[in-house]
């Protein structure tokens, strides 16, 4: 490191007045690249520095008013488009109610960008390495003394006459600040090695910490207290009861509320002999119908229960219902074999009430007499 | 008729003597550069155990669940609330210090704001832990706090007052951190230029971010001083207003009133002020800040004590003559209860803490006097939380249906949290006066004498 280039030409002050004065004389001898460090605001430095009002006010203003309208659209939205719902008996649109939330979000991004901006673009920080950092200039500065920097890259700046400007100011003291070059230029890369260990120490501390959180911590007691009760689950084995089920299954002859027993298990003749469909072939009843039969029964009998369905060839194939065989049956029993099954297919007894069940029979009537039409339909 | 021999318009100085510019660094940087004494080490015990005390409580809650608190029905919120609206209270007066009395021009804000200011911090983090904690399972409380983008389509309720109090405490904090912050800013640039250890060099470099004292700067950091304060005033008063919504917008006797958000924010500054007052009569002594930190500022801050206590007071009478003069025997009955009902020690401790002892502070002698005015501090600090337990709990404990009347008793855990709550307050204050300094340096070399040139 040797540090050659001039920065500026320094000038140190013991009070506020001599510091306004050389501030003044500076700026009425025409430079332009200067700058007065005092260890506190001094009043009347920036009309003496002629600086222009500060427009940080705007950057207020703007992010005040976007945050502000920003955050009541976005509520507005949330209650009168995403998930419209009517609380406490208000209209939808109940702005009072938004003006807290409002009033806060427009003074947070107001405060936060006012504060951001200032920080990165009118004072262009963070930055520890300008050339008056770690200067016996900088130090006095910081403390109790006056100081003004001349640099130069002024248009007008030479070392000389700079001199004799300042020294004619009665300072304390006028000394060069020096810098670096290489090492003002210095700058952190991307893939800088210390850079990317930081990256990926960091990748690693958060993706574990969240693994921990998420697959371990959430199943440790006392966390699991909710997943994990002191009671038996339906379908955990036990040595409490002979058949090692947990789940119990009722004693015989009980009889479930609403249930009616159906009386003729393994008895297709009789069923088709005495049950008669209690429903009237209404539309409800046929809408009903065909509802449980395209979900029930269409994936293996096919749509139009002609035994057509995908699972023609993969499957033992499913028999067409339009067969006289069926198409003879009396009701009943076409009843029976929903509600008992036959051959492969199991009882659907469980999945499809009584009442549909009578309904699917409607149905698949329906369908009979359309693929059978005889002449006096189309009438 | 005689001439008052007050003179209104003698601004006392901002700082006793005339120190010089140096002379006020090396005696608030003093307790940076220099080794912690003995005192510090058994204060900083005492506070530690009993933050130790707090987050073994909060550790048995968190294993337990809230049914280790003696919250129950008909009392559905006890300890939890009242710690949170007493910490948040206590916040207030570091913002009112350092905006309010900017925006007013008080010189004598100088000494003390940088204090407030941190204790303000301190005291809305020790506010946050209630309503965190009282969820039970708190890594997972984002989801009913804040509004993200989640499967269910759902967002949260924006007409809440709960949750506006989640953005209004949480604003609050980080304006205030940003507030401080930046006025560290110029501070931490002084440590790092009189720093001797590497460590304090690059740690103070970090945080002064290349902080020149710049002209150019200091035009922009004056601006934007002046728009905090500027946010921060309407903000400050913003948080009790919402915190006393929780309250105000519902329908149980002796909350549903409108005088609850000037009561309650004059309540919070009232007990911030005393708190401060507290904090900075300790400090001064300890670290020699007598001349910085001066029997005047301390005085002011007792003007402020009992007119916020005045204003207290006259709330308490005014919520009475209103139950009486609504006509509505539910309210009658709330403030007959809290007055000679199972509650009535705790109404009376409020009453004598806030309402009777603040009003000696009239008397000169015992406002200028450091011994009664800390005593006054720390009653007006229990009267100040007893104020938020009687309005929490009697109105909670007696409602609409006598049937359903319980009687709330805070368990062994209630306390626990409540003293970590003040173990890890004054943890913080000890940590603070040590690492950063207590008093704002660029400020009051700002306000000595002859700091300012004679033409301006």
């Amino acid at each position: 490191m040797n540090k050659n280039l001039l920065y500026s030409v320094t000038a140190l002050f013991d009070t506020p007045d001599g510091i306004i004065h050389a501030a003044e004389a500076v700026r009425n001898a025409g430079y332009k690249r200067y700058d007065v460090h005092t260890p506190y605001p001094v009043h009347g430095m920036d009309d003496a520095m002629e600086l222009k009002d500060s427009k940080l006010g705007f950057i207020t203003l703007g992010a005040g008013l976007l945050g502000g309208a920003g955050v009541f659209a976005f509520i507005s939205w949330v209650f009168l488009a995403a998930y419209p719902n009517v609380i406490g008996g208000k209209p939808y649109f109940s702005w009072p109610a938004f003006v807290p939330v409002t009033f806060e979000i427009t003074v947070l991004s107001a405060v936060l960008l006012t504060i951001g901006s200032l920080i990165v673009f009118f004072f262009k920080f963070p930055n520890n390495s300008h050339p008056l950092h770690d200067t016996p200039y900088m130090k006095n500065v910081s403390s109790d003394k006056f100081g003004i920097s001349i640099q130069a890259n002024d248009p007008k700046f030479d070392e000389a006459a700079v001199t004799a400007l300042l020294s004619s100011l009665h300072p304390l003291t006028v000394a060069p600040v020096f810098y670096d070059e290489e090492e003002l230029r210095h700058t952190w890369t991307t893939f800088d090695p210390k850079f990317l260990a930081l990256l990926v120490g960091v990748a690693l501390f958060v993706s574990g910490s969240t693994y921990l959180h998420l697959n371990k911590l959430l199943y440790l007691p006392p966390f699991d207290w909710m997943s994990n009760q002191n009671k038996f689950k339906p379908q955990t084995p036990t040595a409490q009861y002979d058949d090692t089920r947990m789940m119990r299954s009722a004693p015989d002859g009980t009889v479930a509320r609403g249930f009616i027993p159906y009386p003729f298990k393994g008895m297709p003749d009789s069923a088709g002999k005495y049950l008669v469909n209690p429903l009237q072939p209404t539309s409800e009843a046929l809408a009903l119908g065909k509802t449980k039969f395209l979900t029930y029964c269409s994936p293996c009998h096919g749509n139009f229960a002609r035994g057509d369905s995908r699972l023609r060839g993969q499957f033992p194939n499913p028999p067409t219902l339009h067969s006289d065989k069926v198409r003879n049956w009396p009701d009943g029993n076409i009843f029976h074999v929903i509600t008992e099954g036959q051959n492969i297919m199991p009882s659907y007894a469980s999945q499809v009430s009584r009442e549909e069940r009578w309904a699917i029979v409607h149905y698949v009537r329906a369908l009979q007499r359309a693929f059978n039409a005889k002449e006096s339909d189309t009438q | 008729m005689s001439t008052s021999a007050i003179d209104y318009t003698i601004d006392h100085p901002a700082v006793a003597g005339t120190p010089s510019a140096a002379s006020i660094d090396e005696v608030i940087a003093a307790p940076i550069d220099s080794k912690p004494s003995k005192g510090w080490w058994i204060g900083l015990a005492i506070t530690g155990s009993m933050l130790g005390v707090g987050i073994l409580s909060i550790s048995w809650l968190f294993y337990k669940g809230t049914g280790v608190w003696g919250v129950n029905q008909p009392v559905g919120w006890g300890f939890d609330i009242v710690n949170f609206v007493f910490w948040v209270g206590i916040g207030h007066a570091g913002t009112l210090i350092s905006a309010i009395l900017f925006l007013l021009r008080q010189k004598w804000r100088t000494g003390i704001a940088r204090f407030a200011e941190a204790m303000t911090i301190f005291a809305v983090m020790c506010a946050l832990i209630f309503p965190l904690i009282h969820t039970g399972r708190p890594w997972l409380a984002a989801v009913y706090l804040f509004p993200y983008p989640n499967q269910h389509g759902l967002w949260v309720n924006f007409t809440s007052p709960l949750l506006w109090d989640v953005f209004a405490v949480s604003t609050y904090f980080t304006v205030s951190f940003v507030f401080w912050y930046i006025g560290l800013i110029p501070d931490f640039a002084m440590l790092r230029d009189r720093a001797t250890t590497k460590f304090k060099k690059i740690a103070y470099s970090i945080f002064s971010l290349g902080w020149r004292h710049s002209n150019r700067h200091w035009q922009h950091y004056e601006k934007a001083y002046l728009i905090l304060a500027g946010f921060s005033t309407p903000l400050v008063l913003s948080v009790h207003t919402i915190v006393s919504f929780d309250f105000a917008v519902s329908v149980i006797p002796g909350w549903h009133t409108t005088i609850f958000p000037p009561y309650f924010v004059a309540g919070a500054v009232f007990s911030g002020f005393a708190m401060v007052q507290n904090v900075l009569i300790v400090t001064r002594k300890y670290f020699n800040l007598e001349h910085i930190i001066t029997i005047n500022h301390l005085e002011n801050m007792n003007k402020v004590i009992v007119l916020t206590g005045s204003i207290v007071g006259y709330a308490y009478a005014m919520e009475f003559f209103i139950a009486w003069y609504s006509g509505n025997p539910l309210e009658q009955f709330v403030f007959l209860n809290r007055a000679l009902g199972p509650y009535a020690w705790a109404y009376w401790t409020m009453v004598t803490c806030n309402v009777v002892f603040p009003q000696l502070f009239w008397i000169k002698k015992v406002r200028t006097n450091i011994i009664g005015m800390f005593i006054i501090g720390v009653f007006v600090n229990v009267g100040m939380w007893f104020e938020r337990f009687v309005i929490v709990v009697t109105s909670l404990s007696r409602d609409f249906l006598p049937s359903s009347w319980g009687h709330y008793v805070p368990t062994a855990v209630d306390f626990g949290v409540f003293i970590g709550s003040i173990g890890l307050f004054f943890t913080l204050v000890l940590l603070f006066v040590r690492v950063l300094p207590v008093v704002s340096m660029s400020e009051i070399k700002a306000v000595l004498p002859g700091a300012q040139p004679s033409r301006h």
